[in-house]
């Protein structure tokens, strides 16, 4: 792999005082778990259902693995003249990282904050499926200094669920969900949208149920089939009604409505909090563009404009780790060009919106032209940023593709 | 039976010295695929100028496409020695291009020959285009060797088929000869055939000089190769020579026979058919039908016949990559110097960007330069659909000639011709209704219709050439479940009630898709073509109509809703680098596309709905079975 040099700090400084940009003495650090119990049909996410993968791959040496490559990630970042001053968000996602013990996620942890302090409010989020945990294992996490778990409901509707292969009961996401308030966790719950089947009045059941279980962040994705899973063969085969762009967006705008009614608003595209205290701090330092670690196979990470991403296996992540190399696949270091570019991609699609200065002066003339259709906020723009429309935000990517050179 | 001549004993059949008794010229006239190409391989192999080491399939198709497509574009012409009871003769065979669109071409072929073989497949009957050729051949008095050929095929009819020619040109079936180009059998017999039947030459030897140029070919290494008949008089090695219909004169550089390949000589006699070289680069300076003379005491008068060539279809070239522009200026500057008949200017497009406006003799005659710029110059094309010339007479008299359908002039029109054809369809009897049908829907006039034999019919119509170049011969060989072949001439034109169709998107006139229609069709071809745009380009971020118009009357209406959704909800695990390469390639495709005002249209829609209609109907060219 070939190591970046590292930004002079003051570049980055200067960004940040721009833009209100995040602090480069933080860190936001994702761990991924790649197991999962089953794996569903629409999912390709780097996971796996075998319990035992050879060579040191396995879910039992998964936590120590984990830890190895901390060490490793830590003493990299100082040989590029890197040091973060504290941890401010953690994020456990997967695969299921409740399948691990709740042990083993307070071990993870552990570890971390004997390399770099954890920040006094940290926000340290486990993923769940409603299926893997218990009342006394949300207790454990809670004690073990995870303070927020978000349940991948998906949807209310058991039909829904069939087909999105997932097999947890629906009457149970009240019940997980009130055990970890009684554990002290905030909750955030994650719905899919768009299944192949789904009715506009499945999305209202799930959306009500989701609110009405009283959560202050609500996530909705739509449904994207990639070509590699087991739903896009279904799909070919003709067994599954292609996904409509129109129904889709008529989907989010429902969601977008009932959120709504219930307190919640938009912070990004596909994420609703009740208020910005409540928004997810981890998801927003990728949309701003901060520093993270991703450890784990094939996690990415991200240090002043340095990505890397890990290999995707398992076995050979452990194997990588073994001979005390850090386990990248590869690596790439962004221009000055790429990284403006990246910053609209990111920055435009959260609510804060991005500073029209960060659009290069090639494309400011798109800027009226969205203003016009009605997919950039006017008022917000008079202020000198761009803030998406819920039409805009159903249009993102192609407002995206204009501003960009 | 000795057919091969020892090189000693070939002495009085010599070139440029050989008497006019002992040469003969013919040509064969056959349809595609019935097997000209292979029986002449057979008599070259014969008569002994071509060894079996050096015989390759289709010796004289040149071309690759020629080759492949099995048709014979340019002409050749080969000096093969035959002997018949003791005396060696010269036989001159003139290779024919077969097709329609190169009418011109093959009277010219057939003015240089005394004879013509009439070579008919003997599993599949006479074709139209070949009958047009027969009659062009008796129309200039040639003496025809009927001749069935591929009798060794289990589909062969020969009887039957030896009565349907026997009545074509007037003679006993028994007559007709019988050939198999592919074993050899019956080849010696007709060529010895050829050589009692056919006249000699005629022509007066001490006469000034007149050779009659019936084809002319670009050599990279050579230049323009010219080949003629000499009528009377010589032409010897040393000569300046002049081209009669312009003046030019040149200095002969080489002078000789191809046999089959080029041989010079000393020059050439009276009857006899060889090739020029003067070291001119372009075959616009030795054109096909004109008279080569002496410089010197030249001939008063040039031969009759000549006739330049007059494109009748016409299309727009454009190159898929813009940047590719100055390759196909180049192309078409290189084409040109091979094909006296390819006229060409530039044309911009709002919906193409830049390009050529290409005439040409027809639809084959398209294909093949089409074929020919993306084959040998790596291009890639958009064409538009086939159009024809329309001469617009204006309310206050003034008149323009439209090359192209989106010049089409606005405002008040007096009257609009358009050129007409006269057809003929030759098909089995049980399709003369579908014929009939078709031919009504195509603004087509029976003039006339025989039965050949008893179950195949000729019909004879009058249809707008416009009819022709849209679809025409896709749809008849479909009627007719591809037994139907056409041939057609062009002659003259008539008024006709025509208007223009202009494709709007957004209230802008897509010029790649304006036409020129008959009024009762353009309802038809507005609703047609406003659905498949429709499909073709993808939503935009706005709503978008697409509009038919005459003038300013909308005659048909589609709409293209706006896209709603057009963003990815999730950013996986922090893979940003997925993103951004996603949106890097959008980006990509973003630039690709042709810009209709504030729609983006992709490529692939124009290539696509233009393809489905006129750009097929090229096919015609492909006249294989």
């Amino acid at each position: 792999m070939a190591e970046a040099a590292p930004l002079a700090p003051t570049a980055l400084d200067d960004a940040a005082a721009a833009g209100g940009r995040p602090d480069p003495h933080g860190l936001s650090v994702y761990i991924h778990v790649p197991f999962c119990a089953v794996r569903c049909g629409y999912c390709d996410f780097n996971t796996y259902t075998a319990t035992e993968l050879g060579g040191g791959g396995s879910q039992r040496e998964y936590p120590a693995n984990a830890m190895r490559e901390m060490d490793l990630v830590l003493a990299d970042d100082r040989a590029a003249g890197v040091e973060y001053e504290r941890v401010d968000t953690v994020f456990f996602g997967g695969g299921t990282p409740t399948l691990l013990p709740a042990e083993d996620l307070v071990a993870m942890l552990s570890h971390l904050r004997s390399l770099i302090p954890l920040a006094e409010d940290a926000e340290v989020t486990a993923e769940a499926n409603p299926d893997s945990v218990s009342r006394e294992s949300l207790a454990r996490l809670a004690e073990g200094g995870i303070t927020r778990v978000s349940f991948g409901m998906q949807s209310a509707v058991r039909s829904v669920l069939a087909t999105l292969d997932r097999t947890h009961d629906p009457e149970r996401v009240p019940q997980v969900v009130a055990w970890a308030r009684e554990a002290g966790l905030e909750v955030s719950l994650d719905l899919i949208y768009g299944t192949p089947g789904e009715t506009l009045a499945d999305v209202e059941t799930s959306v009500r149920a989701a609110l009405a279980c009283g959560v202050d962040h609500l996530s909705a994705y739509s449904l994207i089939i990639e070509g590699n899973t087991a739903m896009a063969r279904q799909l070919r085969r003709g067994e599954l009604a292609e996904p409509d762009g129109d129904d889709m967006a008529d989907k989010y705008e429902l969601i977008d409505d009932l959120a709504t009614a219930a307190g919640l608003s938009w912070y990004e595209v596909s994420n609703f909090a009740r208020t910005p205290a409540h928004r997810s701090r981890h998801n927003l330092a990728y949309w701003r563009g901060a520093d993270w670690w991703g450890i784990g196979p094939g996690a990415h990470r991200h240090r002043r404009g340095m990505r890397a991403w890990n290999v995707k296996h398992p076995s050979r992540y452990a194997g990588m780790l073994d001979q005390g190399t850090l386990p990248v696949a590869e690596s790439e270091t962004l221009d000055d060009g790429t990284r403006a570019l990246e910053r609209i991609l990111l920055e435009l699609r959260i609510a804060d919106g991005l500073p029209i200065t960060a659009v290069p002066e090639e494309t400011r003339d798109q800027i009226g032209v969205h203003v016009r259709r009605g997919h950039l906020d006017p008022a917000a723009a008079q202020d000198g940023r761009l803030v998406l429309t819920r039409s805009g935000r159903l249009l993102a990517d192609a407002v995206i593709r204009d501003l960009v050179p | 039976m000795t057919p091969r001549i020892a090189a000693d004993e070939a002495r009085e059949i010599q070139p440029a010295s050989t008497p006019q008794e002992r040469i003969r010229n013919f040509c064969i006239i056959a349809h595609i695929d019935h097997g000209k190409s292979t029986l002449a391989d057979r008599m070259l192999q014969l008569t002994g100028v071509v060894d079996e080491r050096a015989m390759r399939a289709q010796y004289l198709d040149r071309m690759d496409i020629e080759r492949e497509r099995g048709i014979t574009v340019k002409s050749q012409a080969v000096r093969m020695p035959w002997q018949v009871d003791g005396t060696d003769y010269a036989l001159n065979m003139i290779d024919t291009p077969g097709h329609v669109d190169f009418t011109y071409e093959v009277s010219r072929s057939l003015a240089a020959c005394e004879g013509a073989i009439l070579l008919v497949d003997a599993a599949q009957g006479i074709e139209a285009q070949t009958l047009a050729n027969l009659y062009l051949a008796m129309e200039h008095d040639l003496t025809i060797v009927p001749v069935l050929n591929k009798i060794d095929l289990p589909g062969a009819e020969p009887e039957k088929y030896a009565a349907e020619i026997g009545q074509l040109v007037g003679i006993d079936p028994a007559e007709v000869l019988r050939v198999s180009g592919k074993t050899g059998e019956g080849v010696p017999e007709l060529l010895d055939h050829v050589v009692r039947t056919l006249p000699e030459p005629e022509g007066t030897v001490d006469a000034p000089c007149r050779a009659m140029i019936f084809d002319s070919v670009y050599d990279t290494y050579r230049g323009v190769v010219t080949y003629v008949r000499v009528v009377d008089g010589r032409l010897g090695s040393r000569e300046r020579i002049a081209m009669m219909s312009t003046g030019a004169q040149h200095d002969l550089l080489e002078i000789g026979v191809i046999s089959p390949e080029p041989m010079p000589t000393k020059g050439l006699g009276p009857g006899e058919v060889g090739y020029l070289i003067t070291g001119v680069k372009d075959v616009r300076q030795s054109k096909v039908g004109d008279t080569v003379t002496t410089a010197r005491k030249g001939a008063p008068e040039p031969l009759a016949g000549y006739a330049d060539p007059k494109p009748m279809v016409f299309s727009g070239l454009f190159p898929i990559d813009g940047s590719d522009y100055p390759v196909l200026r180049d192309a078409l500057d290189k084409l040109k110097l091979n094909d006296a008949a390819l006229n060409y200017e530039p044309e911009t497009s709002t919906a193409l960007g830049f390009g050529f406006r290409v005439g040409f003799l027809g639809l084959l005659h398209l294909e093949i330069i089409r074929e020919r710029l993306e084959r040998e110059f790596d291009l890639d094309l958009i064409s538009t659909a086939p159009s024809v010339v329309y001469d617009v007479t204006m309310e206050d008299g003034t008149e323009v000639e439209v090359l192209n359908p989106s010049d089409f002039p606005a405002g008040k029109v007096r009257e609009i011709r358009e050129p007409i054809t006269r057809a003929t369809i030759l098909a089995p009897s049980e399709y003369i209704g579908a014929i009939m049908e078709l031919c009504q829907s195509k603004r087509g006039n029976l003039q006339g219709m025989d039965y050949l034999s008893e179950d195949r019919v000729e019909l004879r119509y009058t249809l707008p050439l416009a009819e022709i170049v849209f679809d025409f011969f896709d749809q008849l060989k479909s009627r007719t479940k591809g037994y139907a072949s056409l041939d057609y001439d062009v002659d003259g034109d008539q008024a006709a009630d025509l208007v223009k169709v202009d494709m709007l998107l957004q209230g802008e006139a897509v010029d790649a898709f304006s036409a020129v229609v008959h009024r009762d069709k353009a309802y038809h071809y507005g609703v047609e073509m406003a659905g498949k745009l429709k499909n073709l380009i993808p939503r935009q971020q706005f709503e978008v109509p697409i509009q038919a118009a005459i003038g300013s009357r909308i005659i048909a209406r589609e709409n293209i809703r706006a896209i709603r959704k057009d963003v990815l909800s999730k950013c996986y695990g922090g893979d940003i680098s997925r993103k951004r390469k996603l949106l890097e390639k959008q980006k990509e495709g973003k630039k690709r596309m042709k810009n209709i005002g504030s729609v983006e249209v992709p490529q692939e829609a124009f290539i696509a709905a233009l393809s489905s209609d006129g750009g097929d109907a090229g096919k015609d060219g492909g006249k294989k079975k």
